[in-house]
This record gives structure tokens, sequence and C-alpha cells, in this order.
């Protein structure tokens, strides 16, 4: 393999173990003295940011850390080259520098192009295997997305029209603090007109209806890592960028209209994704519809706006992060294992391989809300604000509980499937897949995997779980971030 | 040059620049489709040196001689690769009729000028009064996005959003900032390419170029 070694795979944890280094030191020192800014103000990191960074640092971590594992098994099977892995490289590193952008701009013009970016650099790692369903996946992602992130575009040029029309000058006229500082300047038509593009456009990156089609088409035919960068960090990114551009429209057009548009798409996604995993059949597919899942709970969550819902939402996103990109990564391990991503062709993943079956049951589980996982306390968050919040909120509320009930029905019915049941290769098993090679022919020895690929499935667990028991380490920061996006 | 000058040039390029949009949804020959986008291109960027001779601001006209060489000459290149190598000249029965799709033209432009009535109100000049042209567009480009089954016929759909979008920004503010407007056109043009390359893997995996064939995802 000309160009890719080994080690040239384990050196793609440089850059994310940087951004999760920087991550630290601005989560250590922004709390305290107030948000860095640098780069003659165009660069940016309050609490916020200093979160996002936090989850894309520890989400990119665990998804390049199974990067070489996944690799070397998909040129074994002879689904990429060294060329192939190469670009991987690249792009994924590509992909790790525009989110970092997005969230270190104070800009909202540049946050915009760096979220277009990671469209981009993604449209080729969505399309990597080549086959009919991953150019197709490719093609509609590209589209609605860069489509979806144009209306997004629009919005920001009407709320730059309000600005410009308010006073403030051409070269501060997009600057984030300068906007929340002036918001009640704005002319209250222009900028509603904005604001709802905005959360239409980046509510498509972001897997929110109506321009959420891409999401479970691209999720599932991306790289396994791919996915999990996309699934656990990328809505959560387009989501920071509709929380800060809530936090103008609270100002100048009262809390309700943000609310009732958020609560609305909440819903609606919820309602979808709720459907379409009682009839899934695919377990990739499963994990999509359980990010919009998660992505309609944070945008509920931010809906209630106030500051309890704010940490529950940010703690909500790190949570879904890390546990998402476990299930994912390890989601790419089984169809190296079984050749299939349907459902109902893997049976008894607990007895073929028990280490890869453990990780993937505990991060559903983590996805279901169980404790000790984080999930678990912050959804419990969310709920009580949206019960307790806004008159008209309660409804959608109740109305989300039910839905994510019977989404959680539905999952753990799949789930229990794949991961019961005797393993291939014993007597009476007619519908499991050709085992594979791993799992020798009819033999019922359990599949061994090295440390490349159970280490980053149980450091994400582990973390995942030390989340949700405690936060204390993390409080002061994510009490200061939900200070920027909750109301009093 | 004068006030009345300025507004008559200003009202002929946007009237251009919707005409060109509405050829769009009538021509069939995807090498039409092309040209017309061009057009649009040359207009958008009169559109952008306009504003910045009235208001005196002459840094937009090298952004117009950016938009010029982007949108008339680099995305209409790209384009016409994609036709060479793909050897496919014409759309394919559109999934509404043309006779149809001009009437929805007419009803997205009426609708345009209701739903920015508050954008012109904020600051009413003769700038601002055609910010409905460029919201037209804008739906009109969606309007093909969703109706076209030809991968290229999809791209000039969104690039004619795109072009709305940015005679959107020209109109009501003299464009963006500078590091803002060459981000987007940095991604603009790299869409374009994404979508070139995308094209010619649908070619090469499907054997033609029609949308309608991509039905491998679905639940």
């Amino acid at each position: 393999m000309l160009g890719w070694r080994p080690a040239t795979a384990w050196a793609g944890l440089v850059s994310p173990a940087t951004i999760l280094g920087c991550a630290i030191v601005l989560a250590v020192r922004v709390p305290g003295h107030g948000p860095v800014t640098g780069y003659g103000g165009l660069a940016r990191a309050d609490a916020l940011s200093a979160w996002i960074l936090l989850v894309i640092g520890a989400v990119a971590v665990l998804a390049c850390a199974a990067g070489p594992a996944y690799l070397a098994a998909e040129n074994a099977a002879g689904h990429t080259d060294a060329r192939g892995a190469r670009r991987y490289g690249i792009l994924v590193h590509a992909f790790l520098a525009a989110m970092a952008v997005a969230v270190l701009v104070a800009n909202l013009g540049v946050l915009w192009v760096a979220i277009e970016a990671t469209t981009i650099v993604t449209a080729f790692l969505v399309g990597h295997r080549r086959t009919r369903a991953s150019v197709e996946a490719a093609w509609k992602y590209v589209v609605i997305c860069s489509a979806g992130i144009a209306l997004a575009f629009l919005g920001t040029i009407l709320i730059y029209y309000a600005a410009r029309q308010a006073g403030i000058a051409e070269a501060s006229a997009l600057d984030w603090p300068v906007l929340v500082a002036r918001a009640h300047e704005l002319d209250p038509a222009v900028t509603r007109m904005g604001i709802a593009l905005v959360i239409l456009g980046f509510g498509a990156k972001a897997g929110l209806v109506p321009l959420h089609a891409w999401l479970p088409d691209a999720h599932s035919q991306a790289p396994a890592p791919v996915s999990a960068l996309m699934s656990g960090v990328l809505l959560a990114v387009s989501f920071t960028a509709i929380l800060r551009y809530k936090v103008i429209a609270d100002v100048a057009l009262g809390p309700g209209f943000a609310r009732t548009l958020l609560a609305g798409a909440a819903v609606l996604t919820l309602a979808l994704a709720a459907a379409l995993l009682l009839g899934q059949r695919d377990y990739k597919r499963m994990l999509a519809y359980s990010s919009m899942e998660h992505m309609s709970l944070i945008a509920l969550g931010a809906a209630a706006g106030s500051r309890l819902a704010a940490s529950a939402v940010l703690l909500h996103i790190a949570g879904h992060g890390l546990a998402k990109s476990v299930a994912f990564c390890s989601s790419g391990h089984i169809l190296h294992l079984r050749h299939t991503t349907r459902i109902g062709r893997v049976r008894g993943l607990l007895g073929q391989a028990p280490v890869l079956a453990a990780a993937f049951g505990l991060a559903v589980l983590a996805l279901l809300g169980f404790p000790p996982f984080s999930l678990f306390a912050s959804e419990l968050a969310i709920a009580r604000a949206g019960l307790t919040g806004p008159a008209g909120l309660g409804w959608a509320t109740a109305a989300a509980l039910v839905l994510v009930l019977a989404a959680f029905a539905a999952m753990t019915a799949r789930t229990a499937h794949m991961l019961l049941g005797p393993a291939p290769g014993r007597d009476g098993d007619t519908t499991a897949a050709v085992p594979a090679e791993g799992g020798g022919g009819g033999v019922a020895v359990p599949v061994r995997f090295g440390a490349a690929v159970w280490a980053p499935l149980a450091v994400g667990l582990l973390a995942c779980a030390a989340l949700g028991v405690s936060d204390v380490p993390l409080s002061s920061l994510l009490s200061t971030a939900a200070a920027i996006t909750g109301g009093p | 040059m004068s006030t009345g000058t300025y507004t008559q040039l200003l009202d002929l390029a946007c009237g251009v620049f919707l005409l060109a949009a509405v050829l769009v949804l009538w021509r069939r020959e995807l090498t039409a489709l092309v040209r017309l986008f061009a057009v649009q291109g040359v207009v958008l960027a009169a559109i952008a040196a306009l504003s910045g001779i009235h208001e005196h601001r002459f840094e937009l006209l090298a952004v117009a001689v950016g938009i010029l060489v982007l949108r008339a000459g680099v995305l209409p290149y790209l384009m016409r690769r994609v036709l060479a190598a793909s050897g496919e000249t014409r759309e394919t029965e559109p999934l509404v009729n043309v006779a149809a799709s001009l009437l929805t033209a007419a009803a997205l432009t009426l609708l345009a000028y209701a739903a920015s009535r508050p954008l012109v109100e904020l600051a009413p000049s003769p700038a601002t009064r055609a910010l409905p042209v460029g919201l037209a567009v804008v739906l009109i480009g969606f309007f093909t996005l969703v109706t076209r089954r030809r991968a290229l016929a999809q791209a000039v759909g969104f690039l004619l959003l795109d072009n709305g979008i940015t005679a959107m920004a020209f109109l009501a503010t003299s464009g963006v900032p500078l590091i803002v407007e060459l981000g987007v056109s940095f991604d603009v043009l790299l869409a374009v390419l994404v979508l070139q390359i995308l094209t010619t893997r649908i070619h090469a995996t499907f054997g033609g170029t029609d949308i309608d064939d991509l039905r491998e995802l679905h639940d």
C-alpha cells in the first residue's frame, strides 16, 4: 500500500487531538475570563463555542481512532485502495477544519461559508464507495443541503440588510456580538423573514423537516467513522448556528417567534422519525432516524429557552455525539462482519462477536436514554423544561414524549433482534447471512477484535457514562454556555 | 450617471435577469439552459457594477468583474464540459409541462412581490424596489430544482437560486462584506465542481443522468 501505512493512519489522530486540546484550554479559560477574540475580531470563542469545540474534539478523536481499523477492513474487502484511503484522510481533516471554523467565527457570513464548506467536503466522503446507492446519496446530499443552506444565506442577507438600515457599520453588521447588542433596533418585519429562512436553511443541515430527506441516505451510505462525525457533530454544529440566530431573534422579535418555528419543526421531525423507525429494516438508517429524533429533542429544548433547558440542550448535544459515534463506528464493524445492513439478516451478534455486540447494544441503550449515560439526565431536563415551560409548549412536549416512546419501542425491538438469537453457523439458523472470514464457515467461535476496534468504542461509552454520572469538571463551562443561549 | 439613467438601466438589467430565469423553464435543450445561465451572469455583473457606480463605491466594480468571470465564464464552461462528456442534449419530459411551468413562474413572481413588501418598505429606493425580482428568481430556481429530471438541469436550478440570492444582496445592501462574498463565490464554485464530478459518476454508474433513475435508497 504505497503511501498509506498504519503509521500514516494513526497520524490522523494528531489534528483531532489538537482540536480537543485547544477546546480544553478554551474551556478552562473562557468561563472565568470571558470570550477570547483573535484575527482582528474575526475569530471569537465564547463558552458556547468552547463547549461545541469540546464535543467536536471528543467525537473526532473517537471517529479518527476508529478510522484505521475501518479502512483496513474496507481495503481487505476490496471496497477501497491506497488512493481512496489517502483521499479519505484528507477529506476527513478538511471536514474537521471546516467545523472548527464554523464554531470559532464571530461573523455570521463566514459561519455560513464554513457550514456550506462542510457539505462540499463531505460529499465525496458520502460517495466514498462509488456504488449506485452511495452516488445517489451523495447527489441528494449535495443538492438538498446546498439548496437548503442557500436559503439560510438569503436569511443572513436579510439580517444584514436590517442591520445596515439600523445604522450598524458595514464591517460589523454581520458580527454576532454587535448584532446581539443592537438586536432591538432591527426592523421586525425583515428580521422575521430572515430568521424564518435561517431556521429553515440551517435546519436542513441539522436534519429538521422539511429539508431532511438527505439525512438517512447520507448517514447510511457514508463510511462508518464519517457517519459518526456527521451525525454526532455536524448536526450539532448546524444547530449551534440556529442557537446563535435565536438569541438575535429573541431580542428583536420576542421569544415567541423562534419558539413556534422550532417547536413545530421538532414535533414534525419527531413524528416522521418515529414513523420511519417503526418499519425500519436497515440498521444504519435506524441510527440515522434516531439522529433526527435526538435533533428534534434538542430543537424542543431550544424552543423552551430557559436556562435549564439551554444547559440540557448542550448536555444532550454532547451525550448524543458520543453515544451516536460509538453506535455508528460499531455498525461499520457489524457491516464488515456480516456484509449486510439489513436488520433481518443480522442475528445472534452477541454470540458471534460479544465485544462488538456489547458496544453496539450499550450505545443504543445510551441513545434510548438509560442511566448512567448522560442522555438520561438531559432528556429528563428537556421534558421538564418543555412541560413547565411557556403555554403551548406543554402540548408539543407531551406529543413529543409519546413519539419518543414509539421510537424507543421500535429501536429496542430492532436492536434485540440483531443482538440476540443463535449465532450464525449453529444449527437451525437459516436467516443468518454468510459468515464473515473471521467467523469461519460453520464454526461458532466468537470473533475477536484487536484494541484498534474496541478501544475507541469503550472510551466513547465511558465518556458518555462519566458525563452522565457527574459533569462537575465541566459545570462552570456548561452554565456559562447555557447563559449565552438561554433566557433567565 | 443621473438618477434617471441609473434607474432605467437597473430596471432593464433586472428585467433581463428575470426573463432569463423564466426562459430556463421554457427551453428544453440543455445547451440553451447553460447559455441562459451565462446571460444571467452577465446581467448580474451589470447590476453589481451599476450599484457600485451609483454609490461611488468603485471596489464593487472589481466584485462585478469577479462575478462576470465566475458566473458568465467559469461555471458555464464547467457545465458545457459535463454536457460534452455525457452526450445528452435534451431534457426528458419534465415533471410539469412547459405551459404549467410558465404559469407557475408567473404565480411565483406575484408571490415574490407580495412576500417582499416589508423589504421594500424598510428603505424604498430604485434598487430595493427591484428586490422582488431577486426573490422571484430564487423561487423559480427552487421550482426548476424540484421539477427537472436531468442532473445538469437540477444544477442550473441551484445556480439560478444562487444568482437570485446574490442579486438580492446587491439590490438590498450593495453586496455583502468582501470576505463573505469571496467565501460564497468559492463555495459555489466548489459546489458546482462537486456536482460536475457527481454527474460524471452518475453517468458512469447509472448509464444516464436522469435523476428518476436514482431510486436505490428509500424506506
